[in-house]
């Protein structure tokens, strides 16, 4: 018999992967398993759910039974993968040991949790799949207050669609302004400003320590010494590649599970894609965003298909879905020397001592120019 | 007018604004947008592009 195509992961990378290969191959076939439920949803909507009132089985754009037919695969769902076995080509699940003939790993990332202190740690959330989501929708009242750890992408994201939706945000981060990693400080103030006029607090150059329970709810307690009451504490920290499987079958993992130009990892028959991968292809970054995964997975499907390719990214300016100050970031590669210029409003270029362009920031009305800016950059 | 939502990353389309920047004017219908138009969040081609009416 056959042995199939494994997928791990029934997220953005592991559809897409699959709907890709069955463009090229409606014969072999497909074995997907996943931890939830394997429904089909845009990720990047949990950050922007609340304003638009959708709850989240509002979010399923299609639900696993339509996608397994469409796309004629069979899927394992709320299965655990414990481990991988690259020489006998299996792996063991809650559900028993199963062959591949290749396999690919789309197992994600997970969030980065810090410990606290207090007798309430464990309640704070983390969002990073539609059942946390879930959670900390059943958790909201009207109004409720809700403390976000972290000013980065994510936080921003939720911070300004919580409080667009009628909550109370506070927003804690150890750096002195939002999307410090990311963005040029005076457009990071005009993201400050733009959210804190939606009504979000600010509290900078801290962190929580605490967290623990008292008459109204949730109290949490600052480095800097400030009390926050909260209903709910959102952690959003940042995510690191979900390697664990990998790493334990002795993959090469370094920030996430290396892989080469044709997403293979150091396993023979063994792929990877999406956030839990680092990409040759990419000065060994991970890229946790949407565009890469749909770039990954159409490359990965034709090696799968028996037609080699070799992954090559386009520019892939990120979106930071911000309604308050939309920002759109193309960040100069890791090392790039050189320093940003605003040559007019909403406008920042990365710009090196040769004077070429490396990278653009566009806030507000600006975003719209997102492809023009493009094309500006070295190639 | 409609609006649709990229079912992968939740770009919205909105045919009451079209999409100036790629040169799609205001008021261009959904059916009217070139193939060659890519998903400018997630890069999905139209072809690919599975939109829901919101």
């Amino acid at each position: 018999m056959q042995e199939p195509l494994v997928i791990l992961g029934a997220g953005l990378a592991g559809w897409t992967t699959a709907r890709e290969f069955r463009k090229l191959d409606s014969r072999t076939p497909m074995l997907m398993i996943t931890a939830d439920s394997g429904d089909f949803y845009a990720k990047p909507s949990l950050s922007n759910a609340f304003a638009r009132r959708l709850a989240p089985a509002q979010l399923v754009t299609t639900p696993a039974a339509k996608m397994v037919e469409t796309l004629n695969v069979t899927l394992l769902q709320r299965t655990r993968v414990v481990a991988l076995d690259p020489l006998a080509r299996t792996v063991s699940s809650s559900k028993g040991e199963l062959g591949y003939r290749a396999l690919v790993l789309a197992t994600g990332a997970q969030p980065i949790r810090v410990p606290l202190q207090g007798d309430a740690a464990e309640r704070v959330l983390s969002v990073n799949s539609l059942d946390d989501f879930a959670a900390l929708h059943q958790q909201l009242r009207p109004g409720s207050r809700v403390l976000i750890m972290g000013a980065g992408l994510i936080g921003c994201e939720f911070a300004n669609d919580l409080a667009a939706a009628g909550h109370s945000v506070s927003v804690v981060d150890p750096s002195a302004r939002p999307l410090a990693a990311l963005l040029p400080e005076d457009a990071s103030t005009q993201l400050r400003d733009a959210l804190a006029a939606l009504g979000v607090a600010w509290h900078f150059r801290s962190t929580v320590q605490a967290v623990g329970r008292d008459a109204d709810g949730l109290r949490a307690t600052l480095s800097d010494g400030t009390v926050l009451g909260a209903d709910a504490v959102l952690s959003a920290i940042g995510l690191r590649a979900d390697t664990t499987l990998a790493q334990a079958a002795g993959l090469v993992c370094e920030r996430g599970i290396v892989v080469d130009g044709r997403l293979q990892t150091s396993a023979e028959h063994i792929y990877a894609l999406g956030d839990c991968a680092q990409y040759a292809s990419a000065e060994h970054r991970t890229l946790p965003y949407v565009m890469p995964i749909m770039n990954a997975a159409k490359v990965l499907a034709a090696n799968l298909a028996g037609q080699p390719a070799e992954l090559a990214f386009p520019l892939m300016p990120v979106a930071i879905k911000t309604p308050a100050l939309p920002v759109v970031v193309a960040p100069p590669a890791p090392g790039q020397m050189g320093q940003w210029n605003s040559p007019e409003a909403g406008l920042w270029q990365f710009v090196g001592a040769e004077g070429r362009q490396h990278g653009f920031v566009l806030t507000g009305p600006q975003t719209a120019r997102r492809a023009e800016q493009a094309s500006r950059l070295a190639a | 007018m409609k609006t649709y939502l990229c079912i992968v990353c939740g770009f919205v389309y909105d045919e009451a604004s079209g999409r100036p920047e790629d040169g799609i004017a205001p008021g261009t219908r959904w059916a009217d947008v070139p193939e060659s138009w890519a998903c400018p969040d997630c890069g999905v081609a139209k072809a690919d592009f599975e939109v829901v009416e919101i």
